[in-house]
């Protein structure tokens, strides 16, 4: 047998043990972290555009930023239902809270922000829309309360926050797998929330003014040369233990994830860069288009990745 | 009180009886096991030898299962043992995420997670775990480790610097101890899983994760219906018609 010569003799073969779980959480669990991403990212990216420039630069912004980040967060929450493997009993989280948990922490932080995004879609929505369902008590009344929006908004960005971070603390309690455990990961949920933040809203931007786009270019090129640059730098140059190194031997060359890694990387993160860096100095609309595109697919893949490969080795 | 275990894996022979002991005790499903008995092969030929390790959970004093769940379906008894109330469980896995010894798996029959419980049920009723007393040679040791005149911790004070435990850089405090292990029988990356070098079969890693037959739509509603999965159960096994030993039966008259 050719594997024979490949076993170093410092290491013990496995010849009787019982079959192990593979992909514990899968795609499910990628989308969902995706779509929160996107959900806290264009609350995130749509505040600072509200602080830097006018309503007026930005006309659809009051009310797409909302149903953007309501639609995203609807299907992250769809998907951690349907994930579990008892979701008719989610609501134990909120009967029985175990507050050491970030899971039940995240779940609570996120129904709220949830909440709070889907009243703002509302009263912006029929803001937007006057004309619409005019005899509707729902909608107007969403148009009476239409101060409402302003008043709630901070505190809606303040929680986004925690929401789109709370992810890398449920994955640093999951201490099995040491990957998921780099401080880092903090910073790399932030940085993906604006990424795909601003790459959702510049999909939306095409009647705002050349200084709005112009941030939104920038936003996007920050974020994904930093959060780039902190994947190169984890990968190349960090100290690394036995576990972590293991584990990325999945997206090294030979690696069974090593195409979809640097798939990533290369959509998420190379091809937006440069696109969006020259698109500082002079616009191009469908090349942005297409940066916020590859940046949604890159991310997913990147998230896919990250994911999945500590999983691949054996705990036991 | 503290409960603890420890596994002499000079004595243990491999002879699995108390996997199946744990099997039957618990009604372990099919496809999942609570504790587990793996063979390693160390060495170069002809200087080999096959090493036996009981796996099962290490009832952490500092518990990441305990603290990821967020429903408190997994708690600590007094006694110090990790127990679970499957009925509170929702399934989210990040039990299984968050032990380092992936001692935790999701029921097929009650789509819920589930490990070994040192028996509470057994401790309760003044019995021994179901695999201590099934062992032949007595190298599962059960007691109470806060306790210095017990078996266990008499076991324990005669062979210091002998004494492991899985994984200590992980901060869990195992409860769970080994004499006789090493690098090669303890550290999973020590070892590599290799096609074609299993005794008896080459399945490695399971397809899927619960009932293969739970689809999502039955996720939601099998609480409401029930039933959908009674052929899982492992009495469904027991009962079922042996259509192929009456076909060789017959057949076997005719010669």
């Amino acid at each position: 047998m050719d594997h024979v010569s490949t076993i170093e003799a410092t290491k013990a073969v496995v010849t009787l043990d019982v079959a192990l779980p593979g992909i514990i959480w899968g795609w499910m669990i990628t989308l969902n972290m995706w779509a929160k991403s996107i959900g806290t990212g264009v609350i995130l990216v749509g505040a600072f555009l509200l602080y830097r420039h006018k309503k007026e630069d930005m006309p659809n912004l009051r009310w797409m930023m909302p149903l953007i980040s309501f639609i995203a967060l609807n299907v992250f929450l769809l998907f951690t239902l349907v994930d579990l493997h008892q979701p008719l009993r989610m609501v134990n989280i909120f009967l029985h809270p175990h507050w050491t948990s970030a899971i039940t922490v995240g779940a609570w932080m996120a129904s709220l922000f949830t909440g709070l995004v889907t009243l703002m879609a509302l009263i912006g929505f029929f803001d937007a829309h006057p004309d619409l369902r005019r005899h509707c008590p729902l909608a107007n009344g969403c148009r009476k309360v239409s101060g409402l929006y302003e008043k709630v908004f901070p505190f809606v960005v303040f929680l986004a926050l925690p929401v789109t971070m709370y992810t890398a603390i449920i994955m640093a309690q999951s201490s099995a797998r040491e990957l998921w455990a780099a401080p880092a990961e903090v910073i790399q949920m932030l940085l993906a929330a604006f990424m795909v933040g601003s790459a959702s809203l510049i999909l939306i931007s095409g009647n705002w003014s050349k200084e709005a786009k112009r941030d939104l270019a920038l936003i996007l090129a920050l974020s994904v040369m930093f959060s780039f640059l902190m994947y190169m730098g984890e990968y190349f140059f960090s100290y690394k233990a036995a576990e972590v190194e293991a584990t990325l031997a999945y997206i090294h060359y030979g690696g069974s994830y090593n195409l979809q890694f640097w798939s990533a990387m290369v959509l998420g993160y190379i091809i937006p860069f440069f696109i969006a860096w020259g698109s500082l100095k002079d616009e191009n609309r469908i090349m942005m288009k297409f940066a916020a595109v590859t940046t949604l697919i890159g991310l997913y893949l990147a998230k896919s990745t990250w994911l999945e490969i500590p999983q691949m080795i054996p705990l036991s | 009180m503290k409960l603890g275990f420890l596994v002499d894996l000079n004595l243990c022979m491999g002879c699995k009886g108390c996997e199946i002991a744990c099997k039957v005790e618990n009604e372990v499903p099919l496809s999942s096991w609570r504790l587990r008995v793996k063979y390693i092969d160390i060495g170069t030929f002809p200087d080999t030898s096959r090493s036996f390790t009981p796996l099962r959970c290490n009832h952490c004093e500092n518990a990441p299962c305990e603290r990821i769940c967020p429903v408190s379906a997994l708690h600590y008894l007094d006694n110090g043992i990790v127990n679970i109330d499957s009925s509170r469980c929702i399934g989210c896995a990040g039990c299984m995420m968050a032990c380092p010894y992936g001692a935790i798996y999701m029921d097929p029959e009650s789509n819920t997670a589930d490990k070994c419980t040192y028996c509470a049920h057994r401790i309760e009723g003044g019995l021994m775990p179901a695999c201590v007393v099934a062992c032949p040679v007595e190298a599962n040791i059960f007691g109470d480790v806060e306790d210095e005149t017990s078996h266990i911790s008499r076991y324990i004070m005669e062979h210091q610097g002998a004494v492991q435990v899985r994984k200590p850089e992980k901060h869990t405090n195992p409860k769970h101890y080994y004499v006789g292990g090493g690098n090669q029988t303890l550290n999973p990356l020590a070892h590599e899983r290799i096609e074609g070098y299993g005794l008896f079969n080459n399945i490695t890693h399971l397809d899927t994760l619960g009932d293969p037959h739970h689809s999502i739509l039955d996720r939601f509603l099998t609480p409401i219906f029930g039933g959908h999965n009674d052929h899982l159960k492992n009495e469904s096994f027991v009962d079922m018609p042996n259509e192929a030993g009456h076909d060789s039966h017959e057949e076997g008259g005719h010669h």
